[in-house]
């Protein structure tokens, strides 16, 4: 069946393709800053830090190699945002994409891209025809002398070379003081929310220069200041529902039909804290980095820095299901607060339905955690493991003194390799993993 | 990601230090305090104290700072300030800290600091102690600091329960003013000027700071981002401790206001002046507070004209 995650002892991951440059040295504009399907999986989305988004297409299946599902070649690419001066600060607003959200497909491919503080509508339009037999120009376009026109035809539309145009349709700016973290496109198809450190608008797609405020936790004097929002998501189904998550590490449901202003949420989730892992980074390590409702709607799942957790949208006291991604970080938290590591923001995503779960990790590690059959399993993105539908095999890191052969300890793993950005195609196994400027795509293996 | 710099080795595994329960009463005060002052646990917890200090200094100036890691790393000092509190180390510190001689000018703290090299030294590199915890709990220290009382500032440990009404002491809103300060969308009422002036102790970062003895970065940076900002606060008292306190605030505002205004070829001489001393090797001493007061009446000035007031 289509899109089954099956237990991961059942499915195998091959390597696919790799996107990207090859040389070690990363160039600072092509660090990948976020991944995206569409909502049917033929396209995926990056955006990088300089600003540009590439598009790939999935070829369709050939007949030729039907143990493979398409490959994904560029399908287009455009400069979203630009480099901005905010003269009033002399501040540069970095161009690097944060978001890219797909609207549900229509005839033409929608996007919305968003850097720090300018969300973009982009439309995506083939061109495979052109019109030919002008009367009054020639075909380079020069305008013919009047005096040879001496018939009249109907211009006809020949066949051209497929050509993809990005054209931005909205520019939605102004509207945030703080950097804008997350988008969302309401399951109404009309509206979508924005939201920043302490702010959430909600816009309509149509409508660019207004929005409305829908969540403000600014406190009135700033030196109050103690918790941000760092994520945001309508729910899959219900148009009237959204959460955002915070930098303490609770999540908050809110209902729009109760308020204009959702100050005061529906829900709250949270969960206590243990008091055998107190220490002064509990905090930090509790900070949710990411948000992310089931497909179904029924489930949430956060992604803290040291573990994800699952939660029953019904049960407000503590999480569902908690995986720990990488816990022997645990007692190198204060070297991680002290490279900064400590506040990276990994992401996390669901397969398609919903029976497992997926986040990075540190040396270009990725975690599955199968949700059904209680499996776990860490896989590597490398060149090293690129050849063409090779089996991916499992990593793990030891944690006591005695390492085992093809184990890696916790002291060799490269902290610079991190995997933040992870996406599943919505119906198969298909799933993109982006390192710092590499954009590797594996597929299940198919016997 | 930081320099690492000066790099400090010590083991992980002691890093996490158990719950303040564990430590001593702040009853028994004299002797918990000592042995919390030189057990590990609050070497660990001082150096983490610093580190946090730092990174609140060092934020990227061409890019706005990341707000989230800002406050995580802010609150992680409010914890550990009031951790300190709880066990006496903190009045130990204030002790230290009021005790030094200071000559009257400006950057006082920071050369005192840059003096110290014992065990005091470790007291003098914590921000003011007032300076955030008072915030929200509403410490008496807040109070005093209104009133010049100096006495009382030393009971900092001793949690009364006066909500002091402060107007625009902002410990923290430094750190997180950049961006609530040129709110032009929104309600541009008296807060945004309030708020420049709160500004400016944050996002200092020179990147001369950098160049600094370890100790005074810290201290500097503590004052900065947590150092009083009572700017409305009438003529500075003649109390020699209460000066240091109030020294950090002018140079950094003077700071902060260059950059964050972009103007590079303003006419007033006096910011840059300072902007000058700060940026070569050491705390230079300045001329009296008054003329500090003086360039500070200027800048307000300046700055209402860009806001277009």
């Amino acid at each position: 069946m289509a899109g089954a995650g099956g237990g991961t002892s059942d499915v195998q991951w091959c390597f696919s393709q790799v996107k990207g440059a090859i040389d070690d040295d990363v160039a600072e504009a092509d660090i990948i800053s976020t991944v995206e399907f569409n909502h049917s999986g033929e396209l995926l989305a990056t955006g990088d830090k300089g600003g540009r988004v590439v598009i790939f297409q999935q070829e369709p299946e050939s007949k030729n190699q039907p143990q493979c599902r398409g490959e994904y070649n560029v399908y287009s690419t455009f400069q979203s945002h630009e480099p901005e001066f905010d003269y009033l600060k002399s501040l540069e607003i970095e161009e690097k994409i944060n978001k890219i959200r797909w609207l549900p497909q229509n005839a033409a491919q929608f996007l919305l891209s968003t850097n720090d503080k300018t969300i973009k509508l982009w439309k995506i339009s083939e061109r495979d025809k052109r019109p030919e037999g002008y009367n009054l120009k020639e075909e380079d376009g020069r305008y013919r002398d009047l005096n040879t026109v001496t018939t009249l035809r109907v211009p006809i539309f020949r066949p051209m070379d497929l050509m993809v145009e990005a054209s931005p349709r909205r520019v939605f700016a102004n509207a945030h003081t703080y950097h804008i973290n997350s988008i969302s496109v309401n399951s109404d198809c009309e509206t979508y929310l924005s939201a920043d450190d302490l702010r959430i608008n909600l816009w309509n797609l149509e409508i660019t220069d207004r929005s409305f405020n829908i969540v403000d936790i600014k406190p009135a004097n700033m030196e109050e200041l103690t918790e941000v929002i760092t994520a945001a998501e309508f729910h899959p189904n219900q148009c009237n529902t959204f959460v955002y998550s915070s930098s303490k590490g609770t999540i908050r449901l809110c209902d729009m039909r109760a308020s204009a202003l959702c100050d005061k949420h529906a829900k709250q989730f949270e969960e206590p804290e243990d008091p055998n892992n107190r220490s002064f980074f509990s905090e930090i390590i509790s900070s949710i980095s990411d948000v992310k409702f089931s497909h179904s709607g029924r489930y949430m799942m956060t992604r803290d820095y040291l573990s994800v957790k699952i939660w029953d949208l019904n049960m407000e006291s503590r999480p569902v299901e908690t995986y720990q991604v990488h816990e022997y970080l645990r007692s190198k938290l204060c070297s991680l607060y002290e490279n900064d590591c400590i506040f990276d923001k990994f992401e996390c995503c669901w397969n398609g339905n919903d029976s497992v779960v997926m986040t990075g990790s540190y040396n270009n590690f990725f975690r599955m955690f199968d949700r059904v059959y209680r499996q776990d399993v860490t896989l590597e993105a490398s060149r090293e493991n690129s050849k063409p539908r090779s089996v991916l095999k499992p990593r793990k890191v030891s944690t006591g003194g005695k390492r085992k052969k093809d184990e890696i300890s916790v002291d060799s793993l490269d902290f610079n390799k991190k995997i933040l950005h992870t996406a599943w195609h919505p119906l198969d196994n298909i799933i993109a993993v982006a390192t710092t400027n590499n954009l590797y795509i594996f597929q299940e293996k198919l016997n | 990601m930081f320099p690492k710099g000066t790099k400090r080795k010590f083991s992980d595994s002691g890093e996490e230090p158990a719950v303040s329960g564990d430590e001593p009463a702040p009853a028994a005060a004299p002797s918990a305090a000592v042995r919390a002052l030189t057990s590990a646990y609050s070497l660990q917890r001082q150096s983490l104290l610093d580190m946090s200090l730092i990174k609140l200094q060092l934020c990227h100036m061409l890019v706005e700072p990341n707000l989230c890691r800002s406050v995580l790393i802010a609150n992680t000092v409010r914890q550990i300030q009031e951790e300190m509190t709880q066990d006496g180390t903190w009045q130990i510190m204030t002790q230290a800290l009021a005790a030094a001689q200071c000559p009257t000018d400006r950057l006082v703290a920071t050369e005192v600091l840059c003096r110290q090299t014992d065990a005091a030294a470790q007291a003098g590199q914590s921000p003011k102690p007032f300076s955030v915890v008072g915030l929200e709990e509403g410490y008496h220290a807040e109070e005093v600091v209104m009133e010049g009382d100096v006495e009382t500032e030393v009971t900092m440990s001793t949690l009364s329960p006066v909500s002091p009404q402060l107007s625009s002491a902002s410990y923290l809103a430094g750190t997180f003013g950049m961006g609530p300060c040129w709110e032009e969308d929104e309600d541009d009422d008296g807060e945004c000027e309030e708020d420049e002036e709160e500004d400016s102790e944050e996002c200092v970062s020179e990147g001369e700071e950098g160049d600094r003895d370890h100790l005074s970065a810290d201290s500097r940076t503590g004052e900065q981002v947590f150092g009083t900002f009572e700017i409305k606060h009438p003529a500075p008292p003649p109390d020699p401790a209460l000066e240091e306190l109030f020294s950090d605030v002018d140079p950094s505002y003077y700071d902060l206001d260059t950059v964050l205004t972009g103007m590079q070829s303003a006419p007033k001489m006096g910011p840059y002046d300072l902007l000058e001393s700060l940026s070569s090797h050491g705390p230079t001493a300045l001329s009296s507070s008054s003329s500090c007061r003086s360039d500070l009446n200027e800048l307000d000035h300046i700055m209402e004209i860009i806001v277009g007031s």
